[in-house]
């Protein structure tokens, strides 16, 4: 057991170096996220409903580290626990979205004409409908819940991986050593797993971290107008939303997720950016 | 040439069904009846029942469908289930107010995100382009709502230049007017901006690279000839596409951007909508969302056509 | 003013993605007379182009010239400002480029762009401007020089785009014109045209001219001297038939020598065959091969046809060699027999079987026997997988071996194309261009076939490094006794490892001949074209071929409609209203040639064997 976990954490190290820098700063940075969604809410001192001072709004101090919220709750806690439910949403959204649209885009190369084409046609479609206004129709018709959320935005994301993979799968299947395998008659499945897939991962992993980043954007702006995580859930989106008029006492607790939430996002970004002069 | 747009123009109408099939298949047929939610959870069964009978609920979705699309093309989209009034007064107002919010910031992250893109191309790696492309990145990736809380607390509660909330019925001079659209439009523009001059900067980083620009440079062509003569036509269609593309990206701004400002626009209205389950008011404005984006990629695509036609036509 | 260019200790750095730099070019220092042409000769990588454009104060992007003195005409380069160097570039010094199809901007017309360095140093009214850019046209020899320029550059051939940049770098009448690989990109037959056409002006005009090349035989008729380059230094310089005749320096030396491939040993003539006893027996036979795209028409034949009825056998143990100008279907023809593009019509055979046109149907056995190496070698190895993952699929795959057995026999295979054993764990990306087309050969060899399929193995590779994988494909050959189809455009090449040629032209086969014979006899007329058109490593012989040229000169005719000739339009000895609409009868030849011509075999151009000294 040991070993095997010794090997596959070796084999692991050896794939990441032979990343390009961007996915491979871009994981590194994904992974510090997940242990701190993992991890950080068993270290808060409070649970995250309790009203623990009758000092709202109240600033760092050595009690609450970060403050307090408009209830008087620990924000330090809620902060944690916001942490935990904006990248798990994310990412569980994320693996839905990316995980279908690799799938079916990679499948696009070896489906027949007319299949890919109405796939390619739907994807289309999908891809018309702006993604916040997607959301808001769903949350209309389905309400807010939690698995409502993933499902929707795995959805919205799913025809942009679709078409990257698609486009990306659809090059790497005109290289030569493509060509020599099917030459040598190499069934499908390994010309797709052994041959293309290997060659796509780079791209393919900056492209799950801009989705997790869209992702993430698009549940933070719906928590904020308060049709994203319901109370007594609390994410990063709606803890800016229900401590906003702290923002006139300049407090901690609209301060520290605004400034938690965008160095997620950005982080991300600047990780994955390949517009470099 | 007039295939090709003929051909984008079809692809257009199919999205354009698919998307019609698509907001009337999400709002009416997923679980959670409108009737259920107006009467609670309190209500009797046959409360419910007689409410969805005297909404039509009751009928096949077919029917449901067929008599609102054909609402639609009358621009009769039914009744607001809320306020009881045709979604049309309703709509009609907001939408004039949202297009002039829209246009405003148009006319101002246009231009700015031409100059900004251009400039940096042309100082390409230099200290201002690299501080400009982190900021626009920097811009790019926090979420809009972020943006426009930072615009109240500078403009609103810092300096006390604007006013927190937009006031349109206060609109009587052209001071009134920039002093009640500064900060939804800086909110909104900052963030199209930031989208519009990182792809116009890529779309005519692209263009330089060609091998023709560096031709130019050593036939001893003036920068701003290069720029204009020889750049520009070639760089055209990417540079509407990009426009478009990330002015259609407004439109998500725009519905955190009037929440926020209290600006009595569409979306504002969509998401009240939304929050009170009025399901022919979100429609309504889904519908014209959408249309609106659709147009925009669509005649986008169709200048980008035509200006690369243009050099091969002959 | 003793030189009209003087370079002294000049350095280009380039900037590394860690911010480091790595210099480009190391201490160079040249000089060329007034009137005088100048080579840069050397391989990709040598700095020839930096040091070119380094004349012009130019350095591409993330390059910088960090060092040294450039005087041209009197300027000091290296001391300009911006304003100084806009008015010297295109004015004093003009620049054409390697690759006119994409050196012309393609939303302006070429008369637009000619012009322009005329009206931006002003130094010509529009009008006398476009006159005189008439006048260079027609000086160009290109055609309708009144009306070409009213064109977009997609509307004209390479050639044409390549002569239309020197008229463009002509227009301001500069002291000193820079020309960076200019007839790299172009079939033989062509550059022959654009050759003459730039050394008239040149000569006229009294230019000084720097010369950026690879290629040797173009140096010869060219350039009064040349500065041979390596790793951005200058490794030899002199004048040209000194450098050419005697190389001081090894480097050089292996330079000139990798242009005189020495032609293949004619050990295997027909007459071993013939002694044996036994009839060469074709390994792989193709008949009426058509393939093609667009719509089908009653016969199931497709509109447009890359290859149009072709017939031809590779005897066993030989090399059949197919030579051809771009776009004439040979890279297709490959491919077809390998069953990656299936033919519309026609049958592939293979030792009397008769293959499936898809590879997917033929039988694991069948796929075996015939390998494909292809052209690019770095699309054509998977960077994802190391050389020895590579290899030991194959054998996994056609032989079943797995574990050391594999092992070992993907080693053996490393030393057969002579690569060392440590190549075994590394990946494709950190392997030179010579090393991955090895090991693109141990990966053909791995599956043990009988035919070789070689498209193009030698096209982007350095010439001594062609040189070396021609020798190691020959020898590789002989000792496993393989059959090859060899896939070029390079005569050389083709002479060095080829038994058998076929000619191939607008997907047609003109003609066929035993390699030996290719030089000497009577020949196709295109044929004749094509091996006269290759530049000789002599000076002089750019000057008796034109003089040939010039004496036997055609007026241009319609395109071949239907079954015509397919070299109607460039033919000297065509037969009007029969060559342009009757598909040529294929004649055999005394010496076992086949020629497809409407010409009496009297009558078809002969290659006096001492009117060609490539076999020197």
């Amino acid at each position: 057991m040991g070993m095997s976990l010794a090997g596959a954490a070796r084999r692991g190290a050896a794939f990441a170096a032979r990343l390009a820098p961007g996915p491979r700063r871009a994981l590194a940075l994904l992974a510090f996220w997940f242990v701190i969604a993992i991890v950080g809410p068993l270290l808060a001192p409070h649970a995250p409903g309790e009203i623990v001072d009758r000092d709202v709004f109240a600033g760092f101090s050595a009690r609450h580290w970060l403050g307090t919220d408009y209830l008087g709750r620990d924000l330090g806690s809620r902060l944690l626990w916001a942490v935990r439910y904006t990248v798990l949403i994310c990412t569980l959204s994320t693996l839905l979205s990316c995980g279908f649209g690799i799938m079916l885009g990679i499948a696009a190369t070896a489906m027949s004409v007319w299949v890919e084409r109405v796939l390619g046609r739907l994807m289309d479609g999908l891809l018309s409908i702006p993604s916040l206004l997607f959301a808001l129709l769903v949350i209309a018709a389905a309400g807010e819940s939690v698995p409502a959320l993933i499902l929707t935005m795995g959805v919205i994301y799913m025809p942009g991986s679709y078409r990257t993979s698609r486009a990306l799968a659809l090059r790497i299947a005109q290289a030569d050593y493509v060509m020599a395998a099917l030459a040598r008659g190499e069934g499908r499945i390994f010309v797709i797993l052994r041959e293309i897939l290997p060659n796509m991962t780079g791209p393919l992993l900056s492209d799950i971290g801009l989705r997790f980043v869209y992702a993430v954007l698009l549940l933070s702006n719906l928590s904020f107008l308060g049709l994203g995580v319901q109370p007594p859930l609390v994410d990063l989106g709606s803890l800016v939303r229900e401590n906003v008029l702290g923002m006139v006492y300049g407090a901690p607790a609209v301060v520290v997720p605004t400034i938690v939430l965008a160095l997620l996002t950005v982080g991300l970004n600047f990780a994955l950016d390949r517009q470099r002069p | 040439m007039g295939r090709l747009i003929l051909n984008r123009l079809a692809a257009s109408a199919f999205s354009l069904a698919f998307v019609v099939v698509t907001i009337f298949a999400i709002t009416a047929a997923l679980p959670g009846d409108v009737a259920d939610t107006l009467l609670g959870q309190s209500a009797t069964r046959e409360a419910t029942a007689a409410l969805r009978h005297a909404m039509g609920l009751d009928q096949p979705a077919w029917v449901r469908f067929g008599r609102w699309v054909w609402g639609m093309l009358h621009a009769d989209p039914g009744r607001s289930l809320m306020t009881g009034r045709p979604v049309a007064e309703l709509v009609g107002p907001r939408l004039y107010n949202s297009l002039l919010l829209a246009a405003a910031t148009a006319a101002v992250s246009v231009p700015v995100s031409l100059v900004l893109g251009l400039a940096c191309t042309m100082a390409r790696g230099t200290l201002f382009d690299r501080v400009v492309t982190l900021l626009m990145l920097g811009t790019v990736s926090v979420p809009v709502f972020l943006i426009a809380t930072v615009a109240v607390f500078v403009f609103a509660v810092q300096f006390h230049v604007a006013p927190a909330l937009a006031d349109i019925n206060a609109v009587h001079s052209p001071l009134q007017f920039i002093r009640v659209f500064l900060m939804p439009v800086v909110a909104l523009a900052g963030a199209t901006t930031a989208q519009m001059s990182r792809m116009i900067r890529a779309c005519l980083i692209d263009v330089f690279s060609a091998p023709w620009i560096e031709m130019a440079v050593l036939k001893g062509v003036a920068p701003v000839r290069i720029v204009l003569f020889h750049a520009l036509p070639n760089a055209i269609g990417s540079v509407v596409n990009a426009i478009a593309l990330s002015l259609s990206s407004l439109l998500g701004g725009v519905v955190v951007v009037e929440t926020v400002f209290n600006y009595p626009g569409m979306a504002g209205l969509m998401v009240d909508s939304v929050a009170a389950r009025d399901v022919p008011v979100v429609q309504c404005c889904a519908l014209i969302f959408c249309v609106a984006y659709l147009s925009l990629t669509t005649l986008a695509d169709i200048v980008a056509a035509a200006s690369t036609m243009r050099g091969r036509a002959h | 003013m003793t030189h009209m260019i003087s370079v002294r200790g000049l350095h280009v750095v380039g900037r590394r993605g860690d911010g480091g730099e790595v210099p480009i070019v190391r201490d160079v220092s040249l000089e060329a007379r007034r009137g005088e042409v100048l080579a840069l000769v050397g391989e990709s990588g040598s700095g020839k182009t930096t040091i070119a454009l380094a004349l012009m104060g130019y350095a591409r992007a993330g390059c910088r010239i960090s060092g040294g003195a450039i005087a041209v005409a009197g300027h000091r380069v290296d001391q300009m400002d911006a304003g100084e160097l806009r008015s010297f570039r295109g004015r004093t010094i003009s620049y054409v480029a390697q690759n006119a199809g994409s050196a012309f901007n393609p939303a302006l017309t070429l008369h637009q762009q000619v012009i322009e360095p005329a009206l931006a140093h002003w130094v010509l009214p529009r009008r006398d401007a476009e006159r005189r850019a008439i006048e260079l046209f027609r000086a160009m020899a290109l055609p309708h020089p009144e009306t070409i320029g009213a064109r977009y550059p997609h509307q004209l051939s390479g050639g044409q785009l390549q002569r239309l940049m020197a008229a463009m770098a002509l227009i301001t009448e500069p002291e000193v014109v820079v020309f960076d690989e200019p007839t790299t990109a172009l079939d033989v037959t062509t550059q022959i045209e654009v050759l003459e056409a730039f050394r008239t002006v040149l000569v006229h005009r009294g230019i000084t001219g720097i010369y950026v090349t690879h290629d040797l035989a173009v140096v010869a008729q060219v350039a009064d001297r040349a500065v041979v380059l390596r790793h951005g230094a200058v490794c030899e310089s002199g004048d040209t038939p000194e450098v050419l005749a005697r190389p001081r320096t090894p480097y050089t030396r292996e330079l000139v020598a990798a242009c005189h491939l020495p032609v293949r040993p004619k050990g295997l003539d027909p007459a071993v065959d013939a002694a044996s006893g036994t009839a060469p027996e074709p390994v792989l036979t193709l008949s009426d091969i058509v393939v093609g795209y667009g719509r089908v028409d009653a016969n199931g034949l497709p509109a447009h046809r890359i290859l149009d009825g072709i017939d031809l056998s590779v005897t066993r143990g030989r090399t059949l060699g197919i030579i051809g100008e771009s776009g004439c279907g040979k890279s297709t023809l490959a491919r077809a027999s390998a069953g990656l593009q299936p033919p519309a019509a026609g049958t592939v055979r293979f030792r009397g079987e008769t293959l499936a046109g898809r590879v997917a149907r033929r039988t694991p056995e069948q796929r075996r026997r015939v390998q494909i190496v292809a052209q690019n070698a770095d699309l054509v190895l998977n960077p994802a997988w190391t050389v020895g993952a590579i290899l030991e699929r194959v054998l996994r795959f056609f032989h079943n071996l797995r574990g050391a057995v594999a092992r070992a026999e993907a080693l053996r295979l490393l030393d057969i194309v002579q690569l060392p054993h440590a190549v075994f764990d590394r990946r494709p990306p950190e392997l030179s261009g010579g090393q991955k087309q090895r090991v693109n050969f141990a990966r053909a060899l791995a599956a043990r076939p009988e035919l070789v399929l070689c498209d193009e193995i030698t096209a982007a590779l350095d010439p001594v490094v062609a040189a070396a994988i021609l020798t190691l494909m020959s020898d590789l050959q002989e000792t496993l006794g393989l059959s090859c189809i060899f896939i070029t455009h390079d005569l050389h090449a083709l002479r060095a490892v080829c038994d058998r040629v076929a000619v191939l032209l607008g997907g047609h086969v003109v003609e066929q001949c035993d390699a030996a014979a290719l030089m000497r006899g009577a020949h196709h007329p295109y044929t004749r074209l094509l091996v006269s058109s290759v530049p000789e490593m002599r000076p002089g012989w750019l000057d008796e071929v034109v003089a040939q040229r010039s004496a036997a000169a055609a007026p241009f005719v319609p395109t071949a409609v239907g079954e015509g000739c397919p070299f109607v339009s460039r033919c000297v000895t065509r037969i009007a209203g029969v060559c342009e609409r009757v598909r040529p009868p294929v004649v055999a030849t005394a010496d076992g040639g086949r020629i497809a011509c409407h010409l009496p075999p009297g009558d078809l151009p002969v290659l006096a064997p001492g009117n060609s000294t490539i076999d020197a």
